[in-house]
């Protein structure tokens, strides 16, 4: 067993709308293990972004987390103080966003924009910070490090960009790291290279790496264990290959099944007919139930629990009848 | 033919005066501004002779007394004419010069800017240009030199604040419409061969209208202080006309003795112009279907600023 | 670089024009552009004479050329009651302006900023119900209203400021910039307030508190980099729009600067000054205009490449 980078207990976030709170990740865990990589996975709206938003303590104003704990290295995350979280983000805990373009500042050089976690945490003067940035710019692969550094983030190109955020986050070798859809944007032979250069970055660094993605393709092939996203809760969990080959939740299978068998990276998951239910109107019972192929009247009433069998977990009344050694606990 | 505004407005239908009277700032606005306009109407007949005959005996009475009748009780000026009652009199001034330019301003932009921004092209390009040279001088310093060149009246006044504040209305005007002009329902109406007059008055007006209600409510207060700084410089309203900037000016000279005659006017100014405000950002979320629950939803929970709308 | 800002002053170079050329058709407009430099019971001989004198009787094309070149060379006339030459009045008159334009939008930014960053940074706080009420002064109470109370209270009342002049050095500063200083500072503070709410909001604060940064690190290093441009814009315009505070300032205070020039020239009829004064106002706002723009490259580097690239 490798070592432990993080675990999520109960994590619950609740949003305050004009229309009334609702709850958008709703007791969600997990566990990361260094070296290796997690694949939160699920549809948008699913509350995967949201989780990551909670762990690194980056929620808009209208969310706020309402239970549940972070555990790095024996500190909890949401009950530490503000500066001491503040020390944790960079060394510990780091995040790679979604869109390069945006996440990267546009009126300040990426030298300076690179250099700055070692002056923040390491205090080190501006010149040796740069040098740090210069060399990290290299480590990732960008052309010219030297003169690059006193560019601005448009002069790069898409991919060169999300290098750049890539670099920035692992600039302190952090023990967590965070990847919230980190090839979306991207085309894809820039894609497979984005996810060549984290997978090597994991490796060297031995960090615990989150990939929050909806892509199953990037997942399949990138992650070591998988965590399927619905509608704020995990619905099932295990080894990627474990879960690919034999799904037991109908949400898991229907996402796979969706995928044709020599699907290109980046196919939608759009063939599962309906939607995620509105997060002010979730049914009782089960959130999947009105897609759901195998409902059943227990379904509509009663909430399954995630039940643990083995490596692999999965919350589904019709999975635990048909002969999965776990006990159901209805909620 | 249904624009969306329409379907919109009969799905939510919303009770302005409901809204209005939940509101008690904006709603005490409105009592403000609907008094100032009473008076702007009747205030010559209600304020009487006091206001223009002075009686020496009540020169430089001081203000807040009823001993020589209401009119008085704003105290008295040099020439023993009542303040409250040159007050009154002066709104009618001010309200004269104030509405006329707004609603001139506010016609003309609105009609240009709608049709420049619905045909695009050329005609857009120019209104733009000539609403950009206009803007990109400070008002002030071109009703000096109108001002001066032909003398000050209040039909000048009005002419040049008017041609100042065209532009404002014109540019908003074509934002909405050169949006609005992509539109399907328009081009459904376009296809059946309507002429562009009638598919801007019918389809895109409407739904412009009440953007330009909350510029022309804000609008007011600048033309009030434009007239009312020109007249304080004494280039506005001239005597024996009286308007409050000019009031203002007049009492200026008093300041160490009867401090009522300069700020007194100064302060109906403000009153009104700061309902102006508070109402024209009330009107602001009111029309607005996206902002309509700050108006509705518990203070509690509310989050509504009063905050006017400025531009330089 | 170089392309854009020459773009850009052509662009600028219109609203100049327009003014000068506008003086001149008004002029025209009246009939007879003698009797606006002349006192009003002047003779109509000394009309005529005055006319001819001035080329005023020439083909209207003609003046035009006579004109544009009187402009270019700042030549408008002499003062008819001082016998002075009007542009070395105004350009005599101009440096007060500046002056007390630029300690007034000095002033102006330094509170918008403070007061702005912290009003994003704390909705519904106490700088935020500051930065409310500023602009709801900024936008309903008269400047010269404002002036006024100012001196009934401080100059009258209290006795702690003089009520007019430049001479009580730097006491005679504090209520002329006070009183111009309302209207810039709470338009700037709502525009501070709401650039910082975006920024403050945008995905590269995000990453910059991912990479622990502190509050103040954010907002002074990240966040206010990006609220620079649009604030730059409208303390711009708000800068050009000084000008109408500055004649109502001037004239109260008895400010020896070009908005009073223009005033008491209008108030003694005196067209030559008016002319030199207001042609003088319209090349600072022109040369402000081009310094706004070199301004703006300068704070966002995309600006500059964009006008590179369409050179």
């Amino acid at each position: 067993m490798t070592d432990i980078g993080m675990k999520v207990d109960g994590l619950t976030v609740d949003l305050h709308t004009p229309r009334g709170t609702v709850r958008a990740v709703d007791g969600v865990s997990f566990t990361a293990h260094r070296g290796r990589t997690l694949a939160l996975l699920g549809e948008s709206g699913c509350g995967k972004s949201m989780t990551a938003q909670a762990v690194v303590g980056l929620l808009e104003p209208i969310a706020e987390v309402t239970g549940g704990s972070i555990d790095i290295d024996g500190e909890d995350l949401l009950t530490v103080s503000r500066k001491r979280r503040r020390q944790l983000a960079g060394p510990a805990l780091s995040i790679v966003f979604q869109d390069a373009l945006t996440a990267l500042n546009p009126v300040v050089k990426v030298g300076v924009q690179l250099a700055e976690p070692y002056r923040i945490h390491r205090k080190m003067s501006a010149k040796a910070a740069r040098a740090e940035a210069i060399e990290l710019m290299r480590h990732v692969g960008i052309p010219e490090p030297e003169s690059r550094a006193d560019s601005y983030p448009h002069q790069f190109s898409g991919g060169m960009r999300q290098r750049l955020l890539i670099a920035m986050a692992v600039a302190l070798s952090p023990k967590v790291l965070i990847a919230d859809e980190p090839t979306t944007a991207l085309d894809v032979t820039v894609q497979a290279q984005i996810l060549a250069l984290l997978a090597r970055l994991r490796k060297e660094h031995d960090m615990a790496v989150i990939l929050i993605t909806h892509d199953l393709s990037v997942v399949a092939e990138e992650a070591d264990t998988v965590a399927v996203m619905y509608s704020g809760r995990i619905v099932e969990t295990g080894p990627v290959d474990q879960v690919f080959e034999d799904p037991r939740h109908p949400y898991t299978r229907g996402l796979l099944e969706s995928v044709p068998v020599d699907a290109e990276r980046g196919a939608d998951l759009s063939s599962i007919p309906g939607s995620p239910p509105d997060l002010f109107s979730i049914p009782p019972g089960c959130p999947y139930q009105a897609r759901c192929p195998l409902v059943m009247d227990v379904c509509r009433t009663s909430r399954p629990a995630l039940v643990k069998t083995g490596d692999r977990a999965v919350a589904c009344h019709a999975a635990s009848a048909s002969g999965s050694e776990g006990v159901s606990h209805a909620a | 033919m249904t624009s969306p505004a329409d379907t919109e407005e009969a799905a939510t239908k919303p009770n302005y005066l409901k809204m209005l009277l939940a509101d008690p700032l904006a709603f005490i606005a409105a009592i403000v501004l609907l008094v100032v306009a009473f008076i702007a109407v009747f205030g010559r007949q209600l304020a009487g002779p006091t206001a223009t005959q002075g009686d020496l005996a009540l020169s430089r009475l001081a203000p807040f007394s009823t001993d020589h009748g209401w009119q008085y009780f704003l105290g008295g000026d040099l020439l023993g004419r009542s303040l409250l009652g040159r007050l009154m009199v002066a709104t009618q001034t001010t309200m004269s010069v104030s509405v006329p330019v707004v609603l001139i301003s506010l016609v003309i932009g609105a009609s240009v800017g709608m049709w420049a921004g619905y045909h695009r092209g050329w005609r857009e390009t120019l209104a733009m240009r000539i609403a950009d040279v206009v803007l990109s001088f400070p008002s002030l310093l071109m009703a000096v030199v109108v001002l001066y060149i032909f003398s000050p009246s209040i039909a000048s006044i009005i002419a040049i604040l008017a041609v100042t504040r065209i532009p404002v209305y014109l540019r908003t005007a074509r934002a909405e419409s050169a949006e609005l002009q992509s539109r399907v329902f328009v081009d459904a109406a376009r296809t059946f061969g309507t002429p562009s007059g009638a598919i801007i008055r019918r389809h895109i007006f409407p739904i412009v209208l009440p953007t330009l209600l909350t510029v022309a409510t804000l609008d007011f207060c600048y033309v009030m202080l434009a007239e009312s700084s020109l007249s304080f410089l004494g280039i506005g309203v001239q005597p024996p006309d009286v308007s409050w900037g000019l009031m203002v000016a007049q009492g200026r000279d008093q300041l160490r003795t009867q401090w009522w005659l300069s700020v007194l006017p100064g302060l109906a100014i403000v009153i009104t112009t700061v309902s102006a405000n508070l109402l024209a950002s009330w009107v602001r979320l009111a029309t607005d279907p996206g902002q309509r629950w700050r108006l509705t939803t518990p203070r509690r929970r509310r989050r509504r600023r009063a905050v006017p709308v400025l531009e330089a | 670089m170089l392309t854009f800002l020459r773009r850009r002053a052509l662009t600028s170079l219109l609203p100049l024009l327009a003014v000068v050329l506008g003086v001149f058709v008004l002029a025209r407009l009246t009939g007879n552009p003698a009797a606006l430099y002349l006192p009003e019971n002047a003779t109509a001989e000394a009309r005529e004479q005055f006319s001819a004198a001035n080329g005023f009787d020439k083909p209207i094309w003609a003046q035009l050329i006579d004109y544009f070149a009187g402009v270019a060379r700042l030549d408008f006339g002499t003062s008819l009651r001082t016998g002075e030459d009007a542009a070395t009045m105004a350009l005599r008159a101009f440096p007060a302006t500046l002056q007390l334009a630029v300690v007034t939008m000095v002033l102006a930014i330094a509170v918008a900023i403070v007061v702005g960053c912290w009003a994003a940074l704390r909705p519904n706080g106490l700088a935020d119900r500051v930065s409310g009420m500023l602009s709801m002064t900024a936008a309903s109470v008269p400047d010269f209203w404002l002036a006024i109370l100012g001196i009934w209270v401080f100059a009258i009342i209290l006795g702690v400021l003089p009520t007019s002049g430049v001479d009580a050095g730097g006491a005679s500063w504090v209520l002329p910039i006070a009183v111009l200083m309302v209207r810039p500072a709470g338009v700037l503070t709502q525009v501070v307030r709401g650039a910082m709410i975006s920024a403050l909001g945008s995905p590269y604060v995000k990453v910059a508190r991912a990479k622990g940064a502190s509050e103040g690190r954010v907002v002074a290093r990240h966040a206010l980099k990006n609220a620079a441009p649009p604030a730059l814009t409208v303390a711009g315009d708000l800068a050009v729009g000084l000008i109408n505070g500055a004649v109502v300032v001037e004239s109260i205070f008895g400010w020896p600067g070009i908005g009073k020039l223009m005033i008491d020239a209008i108030l003694q009829r005196d067209f030559a000054v008016l002319q030199a004064a207001v042609a003088l106002t319209a090349i600072s706002i022109f040369v402000l205009n081009i310094a706004i723009d070199i301004g703006y490259a300068l704070l966002d580097a995309r600006v500059r490449n964009k006008a590179g690239a369409a050179a």
